[in-house]
Order: structure tokens, then C-alpha cells, then sequence
């Protein structure tokens, strides 16, 4: 009995020390994540930087100065800042666009001109998104990968299953106000 | 942090999801479903769109027919001369505004635009689109067939294509108001030698206008 009653001792005196391991190891992990990302930092090219020339790269770059010429970062994110100013041809896996571009741009994910954005040239990408308030001028050209729908056009497309998470881009789904064929 | 706070900071982050925009209204359409049939069919599909550009719509136009888009927002150019006091002046700038190629596009989405031009814009402008469309391309437009009641604020409508038979209208300020309706006759004259294919008169009091160009 007196052993038995010994024994919970310990477990409760242990508290403190898994609480101390547990309080080292946020320590632990908030430190390794600040360091991991100081790691992948993105390249930022800043408001007074003018690049006159070709620029290219192999980790995701910000621009918020002004380029003439050609950007290409053909496997890495591109993002146009919103000071970003850029007179050029754009290539890139991906490119977001808060400021401007006079040129072509060819993304092989994807280019998203966000609210602000502005673009006056022709865009190549198989996915485009582009804000409401953003500037667009040109074409966009959205190569399909996969075979087109057989029946695109004359029937209605079936209407999609109730999302489980609220989907702002999808109006579709909204109900129909009455009295209108 | 409050309701509010999380809403703006939603706005914040999805520029593109704002709240005005996705309560409009969604009307069905009938027409879109045909316009996609009718240039669907070839390789390399070429569409020229005269509204502002919308994102949604361009995904979607890309995802079903893998096409190219011209987007040139010609309410910009309406809203422009009407500004500088010019509106006389389209018939003139349209004549030289395209630079597409003779018979190069094989669909044109007109939206409402030819309800904001006066007669002779509005027939400068098919005269362009009629020289650009490729034969057996299609040309899509609307038309309203009731004036607006007088004091009405001008707007313009971002047609958003949710799917193949809906379309979201989202309403935004114009400069000048829309003009007296075009009567059928006027239409088919307007756009001569296209063919009127298809004609739908909504609920809505739209009249959608499907023209095709003649092969040949």
C-alpha cells in the first residue's frame, strides 16, 4: 500500500518536465520554420531598381522596380509587385500581376492579374485568372490539354454538386430569380 | 477580431470574390449554348469578345473550347468619346480599330454593346465585325426591347458566363445612357450579309441574336 501509494508520486511531479520539453519544442519548431523560410525567401527586386536587359533566374522572384527587356523564370513563381513596372517579354511557371506589364506574357501553370493588375499584351497560359478591377488588353490563348467535351453546346452543362466549402467563383449555383425564362 | 473585420480581410485577400459582385443576378441564356456549338468544331478556335474582360468567362471559354480570346473592351472607347464630346467620331475610329485579319475569327460575343451606339457607329462597327469574321463564324449580341425608364443611372453589364445556359449580369456605371431600341429589321440591315440563325426573346425582355456569315 505505501509503495503503491509512492508510486502515482512521480507521474504527478512529471508534468513539469514533459511541459518544459513541449514548451522547447514550439521553440524548436517556430525556429526551424523561421529559418526555412529565410531559406526560401523570395528575391525581391525593389521601387528604385531599373533593369534595362534580360533577366533570368532559378527561385521565385518579386519585382517592385522597372525592367526593359525579357524576364525568364521558367520553373519559378513571378510576381509583379505593385510598384512593378515592366516593359518586356514575361516567361514563367507562374505569374501574378499587381502592377504592370506592356508585353507578352507565357505562363506553363498559371497568370493572375489581380485587382489593380494591369496587362497590355497577349497572354499564353492554360489557366487564367483575372481580378474585376483588373486592366486587360490583348489575347489570352489557353491551350487544351485534354480532348474537348463532346456535348459543349447544346445541352446545358448538369449542375454541379452543393460544395462543401462556400465557393465565391461559382454563381452558377446560385438560385435563378423568378419569372425570367 | 468581428464579422466585419473577417469580411475585409476576406476582401482583402480574394480581391476577386467581392460580395456586390457575386449577389447579381443570373439570368438563363439560350443562345450561348448554340454560339459554342457553332465554333467548337475547328482546331485552333479564334473568338474576339467587345465586353470587359472577365476572368470567369475567359476560364471557361478556354476550358470548353481551348480557344484563343481578343478581348477588346469597346465600352472603354464609347465611354472615352463620350467624355472628349466626340461620340460622332466611333463611325471613324472603328474603321481602323481592328486589327485582326479579313476572315480571320470564328466567333465574336457583341454582348449588348450595340445598344449604347448611335446608328451610323452601330453599323461602322458590324461593318468591321462582319469583314473580320471568318465564313461560318458566329456572331452573338443582345438587345433590349424596352427603353429604360427616363432618370435611370446609364450602366453597362459584365456578362459573367457561370455555365453553358447562365449568364450573371453585373451592372456598372456607363457615360451615356443605352439608345432607343433597334427594331428586328434594323438588326438584320445592320449586320448584312450575316444571317440571323437563331433569335431568342427572354423574360427578361433581351432579345438574343445569334448571326451566322454565309459560306462562300
Amino acid at each position: 500500500m505505501w509503495k503503491r501509494d509512492e508510486a502515482p508520486k512521480p507521474t504527478v511531479s512529471q508534468p513539469p518536465t514533459p511541459a518544459s520539453v513541449t514548451l522547447s519544442q514550439p521553440a524548436a519548431a517556430a525556429s526551424q520554420p523561421d529559418y526555412r523560410r529565410f531559406e526560401r525567401d523570395v528575391v525581391n527586386i525593389g521601387k528604385s531598381v531599373v533593369i534595362k536587359g534580360e533577366l533570368n533566374g532559378s527561385e521565385d522572384l518579386t519585382i517592385e522596380g522597372h525592367v526593359d527587356g525579357k524576364i525568364e523564370l521558367k520553373d519559378h513563381v513571378l510576381t509583379i509587385g505593385p510598384n512593378g513596372r515592366i516593359k518586356a517579354q514575361v516567361v514563367a511557371k507562374s505569374i501574378i500581376v499587381l502592377g504592370e506589364i506592356n508585353g507578352n506574357v507565357t505562363a506553363s501553370e498559371k497568370v493572375d492579374i489581380r485587382d489593380g493588375g494591369s496587362v497590355d499584351g497577349d497572354i499564353v497560359s492554360p489557366r487564367v485568372a483575372i481580378a474585376e478591377g483588373a486592366h486587360f488588353r490583348g489575347s489570352v490563348d489557353m491551350q487544351r490539354k485534354t480532348a474537348p467535351p463532346p456535348a459543349v453546346a447544346t445541352a446545358p452543362l448538369p449542375p454541379k454538386p452543393a460544395p462543401t466549402q462556400p465557393a465565391p467563383t461559382q454563381p452558377a449555383e446560385r438560385p435563378q430569380p423568378t419569372g425570367v425564362r | 477580431m468581428g464579422l466585419s473585420d473577417l469580411f475585409s480581410r476576406r476582401r482583402r485577400e480574394h480581391p476577386d470574390s467581392d460580395a456586390g459582385a457575386s449577389d447579381a443576378p443570373v439570368y438563363p441564356t439560350k443562345a450561348l449554348s448554340t454560339f459554342l456549338a457553332s465554333v467548337g468544331n475547328r482546331q485552333q478556335v479564334l473568338l474576339l469578345d467587345l465586353g470587359p474582360v472577365v476572368g470567369q468567362s475567359l476560364t471557361f471559354f478556354g476550358e470548353q473550347l481551348g480557344c484563343k480570346v481578343f478581348v477588346e473592351d469597346l465600352a472603354k472607347d464609347i465611354d472615352r468619346q463620350a467624355v472628349e464630346g466626340k461620340p460622332d467620331d466611333l463611325a471613324v475610329f472603328y474603321a481602323r480599330r481592328f486589327p485582326q485579319e479579313t476572315a480571320s475569327i470564328d466567333g465574336i460575343l457583341c454582348w449588348d454593346l450595340f445598344e449604347f451606339l448611335d446608328k451610323g457607329s452601330g453599323q461602322a462597327l458590324a461593318k468591321q465585325l462582319t469583314r473580320i469574321l471568318r465564313p461560318g463564324g458566329a456572331l452573338l449580341a443582345f438587345f433590349n426591347t424596352t427603353e429604360e425608364p427616363p432618370g435611370t443611372k446609364p450602366q453597362y453589364t459584365r456578362y459573367v458566363v457561370t455555365d453553358a445556359s447562365h449568364l450573371q449580369h453585373r451592372p456598372y456605371p456607363a457615360q451615356q445612357p443605352r439608345q432607343k431600341p433597334l427594331n428586328n429589321r434594323d438588326i438584320q440591315r445592320m449586320f448584312e450579309p450575316l444571317r440571323v440563325t437563331e433569335q431568342f426573346l427572354l423574360k427578361s425582355t433581351v432579345r438574343e441574336v445569334l448571326f451566322r456569315k454565309p459560306a462562300g
